[in-house]
Parts: C-alpha cells; structure tokens; sequence
C-alpha cells in the first residue's frame, strides 16, 4: 500500500503572533517552526501505525515550502516515513498548494493521501477537498478513525452530537483530527535514520493563485475583566442577561 | 446571483445554515442581485419560510440518496448547479460539511475561496472577505481574484436577519453521480447538546481535581442549557469524554457564552475557543492568565462559586 503524507510547516502553537512590512507578512523573527500538529499526531502517526501493522506500505512524505522547511521534514522523517518531497514553493494559497500536491500524487499511485483537518496558521481546511477535485477521488474530511482492510477503507467522521461509519473504496483521500491517533515522541534511531532518507526537492507547478492576503490585522485588546465577588453571583447573572446579553 | 448551500441532518436545516442564508442574502443586496438557495435531498422544514431569511428561491434535487453526505458527489452537484444557475457568489457554513466541500466546489468552478470568513466582503477594492488566522488570534483580509467566488462563513459569526420575502421552491433535475462512500453507522450521544452547535457552554479543567467532582459543572450546564466542554489535561487524563476537549489540538468553538471553571487558560486552550462572544472565568488563582482574555471574572473557589451560580441562573429562570 502507498500513502501520501502532506506535511505543512507551522509556527509553534506559543509564538507571538505580529506583522511586518506594513502589516502584509507574518513576523517570523523568533518563531520556532513545527510541524502542524494535526499533519505530525493524527495524520502522520496513523500512517505510521498502519505500515507497522503492514510493513509493506510506503510512505512518502510531500510538503510545499521552501528550504526553511527542511527540518520539520527531516522531523517528520524521524517519526516514520519512507521518503520526503519538497516541492519548492513559498506559497501559502491553499489552490496552488494543492495543485503541487495534486502534481506529485499523479506520479506516483497512492491508494490513501492523507492531511491534517487544517493549519494551525492559516485554518483553511482546504488542502484535502481541493485534492479530491483536481484528483476526482472520494475524500472524507475530520476523519478520527481509520482502518484499512485491502483495498477498502473504514473511516470513521466528525458530525453534529457524534461520529458516521464511511466504507470507501481506495484510492481516497482524508483529513484527519483528535481520535486519529496520539502524539509520538521521536526516538534516537529515528532521528538517525531521517538523515539519510531520501529527502526529493522539485520545482513548483506553474500556477496562478485565485487569492491573495492584502493584509492582516489583530483583534481590538479586550478592555480589561470584570471581575465579580464570589458571593455576588446575582449579580453576574445579571451582567450576563442585561449588559451581555447571552443568558 | 448568490447561491447558498443548505446543509441538514436527519430532514432538518442546520442552523450554520440559516445563518449562512442570512449572510448571502446581506451580500446579494451588496451586489445588487438575488439570494437563492440549494438543497441536495429532502427536509422537514418548510422551505417557503426560507423567504425570512432572505432566500427568494430554492433550488431543491429531490433526491433522498443525497440526504446521506458523500463528499464527492455533493461537491460535483453543487457546481453543477451553480454553473447552470449561473451563480457569481457561492456561500457555504463553514461547518463540518462545507469544509468537506467548499473548496471542492471553487476548484471545480475555478474560484477563489475564503474559508472561515467572519465578515460581509468589503467591495471597495476588489471582492476583499476578512477571515480569522492563527487559531483566531488574527485577522487575515484576503482578495478574491476570479470572477466567480465562494465563501464558507465562520459559525456564530454573521447574526440571522429578517426579511419579509417569500421564496418559491424550483425542482432540479440533474444526474447524480454514483456513491463515493457508503454510509454503515451512525452514532450520535442522545441528549446531548452537540458542542459545535451550542450556544452556551460550561467547561472544566483541572481545577475541579478529579472527575468525581464534575457533578457541579453538570448542574451548571443543566440550569443554562448548555453543552459541556474540557480543556485538555481533563481529556488526556480520561476524566471526561474526548471529544469534549476544546483547544488549539482538540475543537474549536464559538458559543455566544463560554464559562471556564478551573482552566488556567493556556495559549492552546484558548485557541479553540477565542471566538466566543463571551468569556467567564471561574479560578481560584488571580494570576490565571485565562483572566487576561475573560470578559468576567470571578476569583474564588470553584467548589462554592460554581453552585452559587447555578442557584443564581435558576433564581433568574424561575422569575421569568
């Protein structure tokens, strides 16, 4: 079996969030880098899981950036993986992204690409169903649960007040969240052995975004708490219902 | 023209979908042209009512194999028909099944998308949507470039406004394309408020010290009306069901009430859920950070705090 892996690089969940050049770009001085969290523990570790369970399975890495990038690729390699590609592109519109992607996965025969439900940084959630058009495969998005059985997929999904059983036959595509799998920790022989994987880097697709970010802006500082005594609860009550209004 | 998706469950129309309705019908009447409505399968509701909400047509595939979601199939159609309706404007909740399909639908229609919108577009330069970023802790204003659009608003994020229109309901004939997935089980918690769709939630984290104690912030949650949440050591430590675990790894929300008992308020936690409109943090601690983004704040012991509010609520009900 052959699964796609797409690795995104984001900035750690405690970075300062601020702008520079005129509020156009993120400030990355200071930022630690780390994999997106939903790619590295739900979608990475699951595919890991599976080739463990089936050690025939390969799988390929894919992410779209640029050199910066290497180390969480080199990461992610240390956790499990058989080879990574980096496609050379700094882009962050989620359309050429997945048209990178979507070029790799054509050369390749994968019978699962999988993602994570969306970035951290950018909280798209696009990448997965994108795949699904430009491929014309079946996706199933907020995926906790997944089990290959040959060439037909169980997946569990996200809905209202619970979760829905999906058979889906391969190839497919899926995004993943919380229930995928837990967080691993690389150990040392992963670690070593990332050095030496094979680590692809290929030139982007040339492709028009159909968006661009013209600014970005924070929120207004909140004006400070109101704070109530622990014996005045009526009169919180009342601040929630009146002032508030959301009792 | 501007075309809504209708999402449902169980025949009946979500709320993120009313609310999105109510938000295409608003940049219909920005862009000088109508809002209408597209509904794959069948309903409950009636449809007509739609009108309130400011949909002054209904396009319905009155097929009820397409009230099981199928990603795939869905997101086909719907291009499908925005194509033949000749639809300028796509507009989706940005919920769990607009995320499935929305950018599914601008690749096919070769439109930009912004997902996770929070606001009306700004038209003055351009076709600009505002959407959150970084797990809501910024804004990102972004240009459509294409001539066709879609967008998939936030929940909670756009209130529903009030028409006096009425709608009428056309019938779609289109081909379906075959199942992608085949729908075996559905399992939904019975009795339970769904945390995504809830207005009001209460939530604990490790302040309350152990599960045994929940029974306080159940109460709570019982007088409100509202859904329960965690934070996520709670989860980890299995001292509440996993999905009740809000955070920057766990859900995401955006009630219009968020009361945190014990919750220090660490960065990931309040990644998901820093869209609420309003914050009450219950803590013992004064220095709790969670306190830096409360719009309330009481500084004491959950243990007597918690059933002093709830006795407080049902006061207030009671005298209704």
């Amino acid at each position: 079996m052959n699964i796609l892996v797409c690795i995104s690089k984001t900035p750690d969940t405690t970075a300062k969030i601020a702008f520079t050049e005129g509020n156009t770009k993120f400030d990355e001085n200071g930022v630690q880098w780390i994999i997106n969290p939903y790619d590295e523990w739900y979608s990475l570790v699951r595919a890991i899981e599976i080739k463990e369970k089936d050690p025939t399975t390969n799988i390929h890495l894919i992410t779209v950036g640029g050199p910066e990038a290497e180390p969480i690729i080199r990461k992610a390699l240390a956790l499990g993986g058989d080879e990574a590609i980096r496609v050379n592109s700094n882009s962050n519109d989620s359309y050429v992204i997945a048209q990178q992607i979507a070029a790799i996965a054509k050369q390749g025969s994968y019978d699962l690409i999988m993602t994570g439900k969306e970035t951290i940084d950018y909280n798209s959630a696009c990448i997965g169903s994108m795949l699904s058009a430009i491929l014309d495969l079946p996706y199933v998005s907020l995926a906790n649960h997944l089990e290959v059985n040959g060439n037909t997929a169980s997946v569990q999904r996200e809905i209202e007040g619970g979760e829905e059983t999906n058979e889906v036959i391969l190839p497919m595509i899926i995004s993943c969240q919380k229930g995928m799998a837990e967080q691993r920790i690389p150990n040392m022989r992963g670690i070593m052995a990332a050095r030496t994987k094979p680590l692809k880097v290929v030139e982007p697709l040339a492709t028009n975004a159909h968006t661009s970010i013209k600014e970005f802006s924070l929120p207004p500082s909140k004006t400070g708490v109101k704070l109530i005594a622990p014996d005045q609860m009526d009169e919180l009550v009342k601040l929630l219902k009146e002032e508030a209004k959301v009792i | 023209m501007v075309l809504i998706y209708i999402d449902h469950s169980e025949k009946e129309i979500k709320k993120s979908s009313h609310e999105a309705i109510s938000y295409g019908a608003a940049i219909a009447k920005q862009l000088g042209c109508s809002a209408e409505a597209l509904l794959l399968g069948t309903v409950n509701d009636d449809l007509t009512a739609l009108g309130k909400l400011g949909a002054s047509k209904v396009h319905q595939l009155n097929n009820e194999s397409l009230n099981n979601f199928d990603a795939k199939v869905h997101a086909s159609l719907i291009a499908t028909a925005a194509t033949n309706l000749n639809a300028e404007v796509i507009v989706f909740a940005h919920n769990i099944n607009g995320k499935a399909i929305a950018p599914a639908v601008a690749v096919k229609l070769d439109a930009g998308i912004v997902t996770g919108a929070c606001s009306l577009p700004d038209l003055q330069n351009g076709f600009e949507v505002t959407k959150t970023v970084f797990s809501g802790k910024a804004f990102a204003h972004i240009k459509i470039e294409t001539p066709k659009k879609v967008i998939a608003i936030n929940q909670n994020s756009f209130g529903i406004q009030n028409f006096e229109a009425s709608t009428t309901v056309v019938e779609m004939t289109l081909p379906i394309p075959a199942a992608s997935v085949k729908v075996t089980n559905v399992n939904k918690i019975i009795g339970e408020i769904p945390l995504t769709e809830a207005n009001l939630v209460v939530s604990g984290g490790r302040g309350l010290k152990g599960p045994e104690n929940w029974g306080i912030l159940l109460d709570l949650a019982k007088a409100l009306g509202a859904a329960t949440a965690c934070s996520r050591p709670v989860s980890d430590s299995d001292w509440r069901p996993h999905h009740e675990h809000v955070g920057q790894t766990g859900i995401q929300i955006a009630p219009n009430l968020y009361i945190a008992i014990g919750i220090s308020g660490a960065i990931q936690h309040l990644a998901g859920v820093n869209r609420s409109k309003t914050i009450v943090v219950i803590n013992k601690d004064p220095e709790a950070p969670f306190f830096k983004a409360a719009d309330y704040g009481v500084v004491g012991d959950a243990f007597e705090v918690v059933p002093a509010l709830t006795a407080a609520i049902s006061k207030m009900k009671h005298n209704e």
